[in-house]
């Protein structure tokens, strides 16, 4: 790996003038699961890495009105294992455990997952699945984004140098809906991951939520495939099978070792289907 | 803004049990530290990306990749190899475990196992063959079909929860 400078800022204020005196030259560094990778191959090159876990204020994970936050330095074994999270978020406990391995999720980052935005990964379409928002500090005020406004494409997000995502948000369902996320794939990364939520009325979808990840660029909220299925009986063949083809319409998969993207579009439509039987029948919150 | 650190760092930590101070640049690896600064070549580097489990240590208890871990973030903490496990006399029940078993043919992956069989059965003494392939599914072994290696396990937590070998 090429030589690089660290840095270890104490404070949110310190950590965002560090990057912003640094530019581009320099990257924030959590986990470095992802981006030490990145950079022993030489794919990525940086002059300096800004160590965020002497943060103090970047710790902490607590439920609080129905809301879990869980803060940047928090690891996935952290959130798998937080009795909050277990209680009040069982699904998201157990799709945080079923990130790569056990020494992956000892030091990896939910944060930092986030923020170096590999498609083929689970947490962005699970918590995109919650309509999850992450907060965002700056030179300005800090602001808050969703999933979709801060993931904008593979290895891309929506922060500037000199930003610092410091904590996600996750709301808890809305009463009555319960969700599932199902994945598949043969490699060490997911080849697909679907969301899926549900909240049932006398036998026809109330509301639906759908969620994708991995196989397209980013993680995805499938609207189009929603809207056919609200208001439609829970059995209804017909408006599952214009969901999984809308989805793959929208979902911009292509040809690669994972499979072609007809292969990919086949996944789609067939685990959008089982998604949404398994929130129906075993949904979680 | 902060400062940059020195270009190489002054770390103070434990290994297997003795404490050691080392001067490392921010970019090397743990693994790197502990096979040529310490010396510890149980330490195995395979896949060098997180995937396989042979560069497994355990830092403060918990299994980490040392092929990525930078040997930096162990500041203050404790951490034990394969070589610190054998010399223990309190642990070498799981490793006798994986030799009673046959649970290794060309031996490459099983320092890595044994550690991570180690972390597992600190947190669950009483594995069901399930809790043990999903614990030990980010440990790769291209030898042994797994089955022995999990019932190795199963023995070494027979022996930890009664005390006595079989």
């Amino acid at each position: 790996m090429k030589p690089f400078r660290l840095y270890e800022p104490t404070t949110i204020n310190e950590t965002v003038s560090t990057l912003r005196d640094l530019g581009d030259g320099a990257k924030l560094y959590a986990g470095g699961t992802e981006l030490l990778l990145a950079m022993k191959s030489g794919l990525l090159q940086y002059d300096g890495l800004v160590n965020v876990k002497q943060v103090p204020e970047l710790d902490g994970l607590a439920v609080e009105d129905n809301v879990l936050s869980v803060g940047a330095r928090a690891t996935h074994s952290t959130v798998e294992h937080a009795d909050e999270v277990l209680s009040d978020f069982p699904l998201i406990a157990r799709v945080e455990h079923g990130v790569a391995n056990v020494r992956v999720r000892n030091v990896g980052t939910i944060a930092g997952n986030l923020c170096f935005a590999e498609p083929h990964s689970d947490p962005g379409a699970l918590l995109l699945l919650y309509e999850a928002e992450v907060d965002i500090a700056g030179p300005g005020a800090t602001r808050s984004v969703g999933i979709e406004e801060l993931v904008v494409g593979p290895y891309e997000t929506s922060l500037a140098p000199d930003e610092l995502l410091t904590q996600v948000r996750v709301k808890g369902f809305p009463e009555g809906m319960r969700g599932t996320y199902l994945k598949f794939g043969y490699h060490h990364r997911p080849t697909l991951g679907i969301g899926a939520a549900v909240r049932v009325e006398d036998g026809v979808f109330a509301d639906v939520r759908l969620t994708l990840g991995s196989v397209s660029p980013m993680p995805m909220r499938l609207r189009a495939s929603e809207d056919v299925l609200r208001g439609e009986r829970l059995d209804s063949t017909t408006a599952r099978a214009r969901a999984g083809e809308l989805a793959a319409d929208v979902c911009d998969a292509i040809d690669d070792l994972h499979g072609t993207a007809e292969y990919k579009h086949h996944l789609v439509s067939v685990f959008i289907g089982r998604a949404l039987t398994e929130a129906i029948e075993r949904g979680e919150r | 803004m902060a400062e940059a650190t020195e270009r190489r760092i002054k770390i103070a930590f434990e290994v297997n049990g003795g404490a050691v101070e080392q001067d490392v640049a921010p970019e090397v690896a743990l693994i790197d530290l502990l096979r040529d600064g310490l010396l510890l070549k149980g330490v195995k580097r395979s896949c060098d990306m997180q995937v396989c489990g042979a560069c497994t240590v355990l830092v403060d208890g918990a299994p980490v990749s040392s092929c990525t871990v930078p040997a930096f973030e162990v500041r203050g903490k404790r951490v034990l190899t394969i070589e610190g496990l054998a010399a223990d006399e309190a642990l070498t029940y799981i490793s006798d475990a994986f030799i009673d078993n046959a649970a290794l043919q060309c031996g490459f992956c099983t320092p890595g196992m044994v550690l991570a069989a180690k972390s597992l059965l600190d947190a669950n003494p009483s594995p069901t063959e399930a809790d043990i392939k999903d614990y030990m599914r980010g440990n790769i072994c291209r030898c042994t079909g797994y089955k022995k290696i999990v019932e190795a396990i199963q023995e070494a937590g027979r022996i930890a929860r009664d005390g006595a070998r079989s």
